[in-house]
């Protein structure tokens, strides 16, 4: 274990991702706290850093600074919370595609691949024109949509599972369903699924983000729509756009950097 | 009587070459695939539980508004009769009635598919070549200056959303750093989106940007796999040179998943187009389906996704069928 830690330690891209992406939630939920109240106006629309405002004032005269920290933490949680549903929906049907008869497993992975044809973010836009977009709402579209290629991940990683010679074993032992889920096929995809959650919580963000951006986030002060609010006044302060844009990119680019250098890492041992 | 009819029937099939066999049956799935499609498309935006009539108008309509608006949408039908009606529509180019502009759907979205497919043109126009030729380079020279680059801009373009990209064009040509584009690309509607390119430079870079590395990174692993393999192992042991095995031995067999890849990326950039063209207030598709969904005007929502839709089966079909026919490993392995 401590010879995957040195091999983790010692990547560069590990230790930056780790920094950037531990950075940006903190900001994001430890911020709420720290900040000011982000509805109250300090002075007049797009005022440059100053006063009242370290990072200047938005469109409506509000401080910048303000709504950046109390705009990152429902965003974020709502990303997590729709990477989760949806890879544990995917988990799910991915282990019972692995053991369906091949008919069924065909004619659902048909019906996977039929779903995928559309964007994800079209998808989201599609069921949202009926049901709003509200905190829950936003959470199971953006976690459904990633089931149909979780659940193709998982099932085949779950078939190599149960080629194995172990797993054979087990069975042949008496294990029960439950069992052989848990102990034989859970602890031998964990890796491929922690790696499919950590690409779904930056899709989850990528598809939140853009949606909060085109108007259809749940709550008022989200970095996407501080980005959409305050793009106007770009020529004339651009922090208002800038620092949303950089917070969520620096998380973005730090969960990308520490999966990929945590894949590599894992290779080269 | 059987046997002849049987016979007859495999008369037919082996008078169809096997690539004409293969496209009858790509044609067919795709159709299939569609009518899934449209059926998601329809229960998500008009046959799910709740009064649609009321949602769309909102809380403050009368409720004589509700029962036109009812009736319009052919509400009080059941639901396999709305659907029959509204997919025998589109089969026949009706697309409906916008709910919020009372125009035809077809005249709405009209000018806006040729605005779009003009700037989903000129992207893959400039990035399919871009892309082969930074692949190419990369997987000639593995750990060189432009495999470096295309590992870094993976790791760091593709993790941000396209309207980051988009606002970071901006912000770097049109609005702080340098001023040599207008920030925003408002069309003008009487005259065709080509003759207006200065509109249209910062929407196409910024779409260019956002897909470049995914595509490249899949053709540097295409042909690094190609120039490891056996068969250019052995040509290069008898001494080919090695412009005649990139040319002759490693690219014809690349051709095929090259081809998948640029299908993904032109599904890529239908969805792309959503975010990028609000950012430029560029009159698109995705402008619309935008506006649309914020309006719940589901005839337009409804004809924008079959419209997208239909573009990618179209696209995955002929990437696969071209694919095919253009490797010849693939073309045998059919017969």
């Amino acid at each position: 274990m401590s010879a995957v830690a040195t091999q983790l330690v010692r990547r560069p891209s590990v230790v930056a991702g780790t920094l950037m992406t531990a950075a940006t939630l903190f900001v994001a939920f430890a911020g709420p706290a720290l900040a000011g109240s982000p509805d109250e106006f300090v002075g007049a629309p797009f005022q440059g850093p100053g006063g009242d405002a370290p990072l200047g004032t938005d469109v409506m005269g509000r401080s910048v600074l303000a709504r950046l920290l109390a705009g990152g933490r429902d965003f974020l949680l709502q990303g997590i919370l729709a990477a989760a549903l949806g890879v544990g929906a995917g988990v799910l049907l991915g282990v019972a595609l692995a053991s369906a008869s091949r008919r069924v497993a065909d004619l659902v992975l048909s019906l996977n691949d039929t779903v995928i044809v559309l964007p994800q973010i079209v998808i989201a836009l599609l069921v949202l024109t009926r049901l709003g977009a509200t905190p829950l709402t936003l959470v199971l579209v953006v976690g459904i949509v990633h089931v149909p290629q979780s659940a193709r991940v998982v099932r085949a990683a779950t078939q190599r599972v149960v080629t194995q010679d172990y797993y054979d074993s087990a069975r042949t032992l008496g294990a029960s369903r439950r069992r052989l889920f848990t102990g034989e096929v859970l602890p031998n995809i964990a890796g491929v699924v922690l790696l499919e959650l950590s690409i779904r919580l930056a899709i989850s963000v990528v598809v939140l983000a853009s949606l909060s951006y085109l108007g259809f986030g749940s709550t008022d002060t989200q970095w996407g729509r501080m980005i959409h609010e305050n793009q106007g006044g770009l020529t004339i302060q651009p922090w208002a756009v800038l620092a949303p844009v950089i917070c969520t990119g620096v998380f973005l680019i730090g969960v990308n950097l520490l999966r990929g250098g945590t894949v590599r890492a894992l290779a080269v041992r | 009587m059987t046997t002849t009819s049987l016979r007859r029937g495999t008369a037919i099939t082996l008078a169809l070459s096997p690539v004409a066999r293969y496209v009858l049956r790509r044609l067919l799935l795709g159709v299939a695939m569609l009518f899934v499609v449209s059926v998601v498309v329809f229960f998500f935006t008009q046959a799910l539980p709740g009064d649609v009539a009321r949602q769309v108008l909102g809380q403050t309509a009368t409720d004589d508004q509700v029962a036109r608006l009812r009736e319009q949408l052919g509400l009080d039908r059941g639901v396999v009769a709305q659907y029959l009606d509204w997919i025998g529509g589109l089969v026949t180019f009706d697309l409906g009635t916008s709910l919020t502009s009372g125009t035809p759907v077809a005249d709405l979205v009209g000018t806006r598919v040729a605005n779009s497919a003009t700037i989903v043109v000129l992207t893959a126009v400039i990035l399919i070549p871009l892309a082969v030729a930074l692949g190419v380079a990369a997987a000639r020279s593995p750990g060189g200056v432009v495999d470096g680059v295309v590992s870094g801009s993976v790791l760091l373009i593709l993790a941000l959303p396209e309207f980051i990209i988009a606002i970071l064009v901006v912000v770097l040509l049109a609005t702080n750093v340098w001023r040599l584009f207008a920030p925003t690309s408002i069309l003008d509607p009487a005259v065709p989106a080509w003759e207006q390119p200065d509109l249209l430079v910062l929407p196409v870079l910024a779409l260019v940007i956002g897909s470049l590395p995914y595509f490249t990174e899949s053709i540097r692993t295409t042909m690094t796999d190609e120039l490891t393999s056996e068969h250019v192992t052995w040509a290069r042991l008898c001494g080919v040179a090695e412009r005649r095995i990139l040319w002759r031995h490693a690219l014809p067999n690349a051709v095929g998943p090259g081809l998948q890849v640029a299908g993904t990326t032109l599904i890529y950039l239908t969805g792309g187009i959503v975010a990028v063209e609000n950012v430029f207030a560029f009159p698109g598709v995705g402008s619309a389906l935008t506006a649309a969904v914020a309006n719940r005007d589901i005839p337009v929502v409804q004809a924008i996704a079959m419209l997208l839709a239909t573009v990618a089966l179209v696209v995955y079909l002929v990437a696969d069928v071209l694919g095919i026919l253009l490797t010849p490993r693939l073309r045998t392995a059919l017969t």
